[in-house]
């Protein structure tokens, strides 16, 4: 498991990064292998945090196995929980009304703002810049407390489920919703002020892992990595879900497939969340927030897929039923996995203190990848 | 544990106001427990969802530095608390004991959310997941949740705080409780 | 492409391929033997361009195991799923990591979880189970662990 650290014959230096260090976000395990301060190559070693999950959901029922996605990709908790419920309603033809898509889509784009936010604080926090982190989280903090008076819970909330959203929302949501939505943008132009525009930062970001459009389509990656390298992937614009086909949003990208350009991506990407948002908060429909659904609940025999856009990328769940009420099968198809199979080829050839720059613009949350 | 003396003084010992100044006479074990619980420095050790509820802790809203946690060391030579946040899974489990056998002594372990307790939500027809962070190293603190509030975060911190305070070794405290 | 003109265009090149249009996408059970060729005419064919694999996973019925597929377009926005059929005690199937870069991964995983062997991978070894757990295959119905798992 551990590699002895050392030179082999030819001068190289092979050396490990974790699985405890503060920059992995997680514990991710590389080896690398490098000569002078070059690196050579990069060995992802995974499972530090492997639960079993897909063994373990196959005797969990159609009800319970969503509380486990919460914790997979915690970041986009509510996200996953919508694919989940999504897929069982897809095999159940379970219609949901229109008030609770509405509400799915404002928590799942508040979510995204959250996940964003905090990327970005840990991001700057791992290059070495130490303000923007306390920053981020205070806007963290703000829409917690909006989700924590609806839903119940902070990081892993159980509120999406098959029919609908599980309870009613808080009678102050749209208050608070829409007083967070005009602090934030006093707040992203403050982002860019401290961080963007910096000539330090982007000395460290321009230029820095690039990743050919060919090559991000061929790694499977998804999300703003592959959006940062001119591949167009958004799950809302190009398999509509929810009420997704009822707002207008633009589709982020950018050509340059550098650091820096999945870094905009991610910060442009802000922006539109919050126009969603506006457009829909003034606007939810009347009517139940939960459909009627049967107590158990049997998916007929065959196979479902559901894919919905994650703050990270393509997430899908695949279930294969043979007609009982516990799936056969599920697989999680995770957006980290396929990105990070492009980090060999992205580090080759630059330096050691450039990795932390690429590992933060991948975005990697690592029991997402291990599941 | 709650029905040891607390030190609610803010300072173990008797002061004597003098002219020129004061005099302090106190017990040495007690200043030295004092100084030790007041600057615990953390590892940086954060395996899965707990991690974020430590970084909410140490950020702005529910700052820990308050506490003497200011300082969050990456390297387990210079820190004095692992606070486990998150699964402890069979592959991780030796590199846990590794962690703690570098840390120096004395050293406090605070077992956070459900998953460091007991295994948590993953206890049920798993294969690789560890039933408890306690299968490895000795807990000193459980804080249950999932995850746990930061508020119950600082809740134990100041809980080990006071333990430290009150001056037993983990021997001593078995013995009491039984 | 719709579903008729796939079935037309695949049947071109594989004529033993057989389908099933019961699902949300078009299935296509193909032999274990002929997976390579078919799947680079499906990635170089230029009204196919199947160029993005997103998702690669096995199944454990009882009797054998399933490896699926599956597969989009980025240009033309088609989907389709590709099945093949493995033997139990003996499975094998060509590695599709040259094609598809991002199936290195993948295909560890179901190597590790399932033990389905992957002819010509680049670096087949383990990737999330620890040390010592070769043979094992966890994922397989019939895996029995008395020690780690604690049965509701």
């Amino acid at each position: 498991m551990f590699e002895e650290i050392g030179t082999t014959t030819e001068g190289d230096l092979i050396i490990n990064v974790g699985p405890q260090h503060p920059a992995t976000h997680g514990v991710l395990h590389l080896v690398i292998t490098l000569n002078g301060e070059t690196i050579k190559k990069v060995e992802p070693h995974l499972g530090y945090i492997h639960r079993s999950i897909e063994k373990m959901c196959e005797s969990l029922t159609y009800r319970q196995f969503i509380y486990v996605t919460s914790r997979m990709d915690y970041l986009s908790a509510h996200i996953n929980n919508q694919a989940c419920a999504l897929v069982v309603e897809k095999g159940m033809q379970i219609e949901v009304p229109e008030r609770a898509k509405v509400i799915r889509v404002l928590m799942a784009e508040l979510t995204r703002i959250a996940s964003h936010e905090l990327w970005w604080g840990a991001m700057a926090m791992d290059i070495g810049a130490f303000t923007p982190f306390f920053h981020a989280f205070r806007e963290r903090e703000t829409i917690n407390d909006i989700m924590e008076e609806t839903c119940g819970a902070r990081l892993t909330m159980n509120y999406m489920v098959p029919g609908g959203v599980m309870q009613e929302l808080h009678s102050d949501f749209q208050k608070k919703v829409k007083e967070f939505i005009k602090l934030f943008k006093l707040k992203i132009h403050e982002y860019e002020e401290l961080l963007t525009g910096n000539i330090i930062f982007q000395n460290r970001m321009k230029a820095v892992g690039i990743l050919s459009k060919a090559d991000a389509i061929s790694f499977g990656c998804t999300g703003p990595v592959a959006r940062g390298s001119g591949v167009s992937c958004d799950i809302r614009k190009i398999y509509p879900y929810d009420a997704y086909d009822k707002v207008q949003f633009d589709e982020v990208i950018e050509t340059a497939g550098d650091s820096l350009a999945r870094y905009m991506v991610r910060l442009k990407e802000l922006h539109q969340s919050i126009s969603i948002i506006e457009q829909l908060i003034d606007n939810i429909p009347e009517g139940d927030f939960q459909a009627k659904t049967k107590a158990v609940l049997k998916l007929p025999k065959g196979e479902f897929y559901q894919r919905v856009e994650t703050a990270r990328g393509e997430f899908g769940v695949y279930i294969v039923s043979e007609g009982g009420t516990t799936p056969h099968r599920i697989k999680f198809r995770s957006p980290g996995f396929s990105n990070l199979s492009a980090l060999d080829h992205m580090a080759r050839g630059s330096k050691l203190g450039d990795l932390v720059a690429m590992m933060g613009t991948l975005d990697l949350v690592i029991p997402d990848i291990d599941r | 544990m709650t029905e040891q003396k607390q030190n609610t003084k803010p300072f173990p010992g008797q002061i004597e106001e003098i002219p020129g100044g004061g005099i302090v006479l106190s017990k040495l074990d007690d200043i030295i427990n004092w100084a030790r619980s007041n600057s615990l420095w953390p590892l940086t050790f954060a395996t899965s969802c707990c991690g974020i509820e430590m970084m909410a802790t140490a950020s702005a809203k529910y700052d820990f530095s308050r506490f003497g946690f200011e300082v969050a060391r990456a390297s387990p030579r210079q820190a004095d608390v692992i606070i486990i946040a998150g699964t402890i899974v069979n592959k991780m489990g030796p590199v846990l004991k590794r962690l703690y056998d570098q840390m120096a002594d004395p050293k406090y372990v605070i077992a956070m959310g459900a998953c460091a307790i007991s295994g948590g939500p993953f206890f049920y027809n798993t294969y690789s997941v560890v039933k408890g962070a306690d299968h490895i190293i000795p807990v000193d603190v459980y804080v249950a949740g999932c995850p746990p509030r930061p508020e119950a975060l600082l809740h134990a911190l100041i809980s080990l705080q006071q333990k430290i305070k009150a001056g037993l070794t983990r021997e001593q405290i078995k013995t009491t409780n039984e | 492409m719709m579903n008729e003109a796939l079935k037309t265009r695949i049947t071109e090149l594989l004529a033993t391929a057989t389908f099933d249009e019961t699902g949300e996408w078009l299935n296509i059970s193909i032999d274990s033997t002929q997976w390579l060729t078919f799947a680079q005419q499906l990635r170089n064919d230029d009204n196919l361009l199947f160029d993005y694999l997103f998702c690669l996973t096995c199944i454990d019925n009882k009797t054998n195991l399933t490896m699926v597929y599956h597969l989009t377009s980025t240009k033309y926005r088609h989907n389709i799923v590709i099945r093949s059929s493995l033997n139990t005690d003996n499975p094998e199937i060509e590695s599709v990591a040259s094609i598809w870069k991002t199936a290195n991964f993948h295909e560890r995983e179901v190597y590790e979880l399932f033990g389905v062997n992957f002819l010509n991978h680049p670096d087949l070894r383990l990737l999330i189970l620890p040390d010592g757990w070769e043979g094992k295959y966890p994922l397989r119905k019939n895996f029995e662990d008395p020690v780690n798992m604690i049965k509701l």
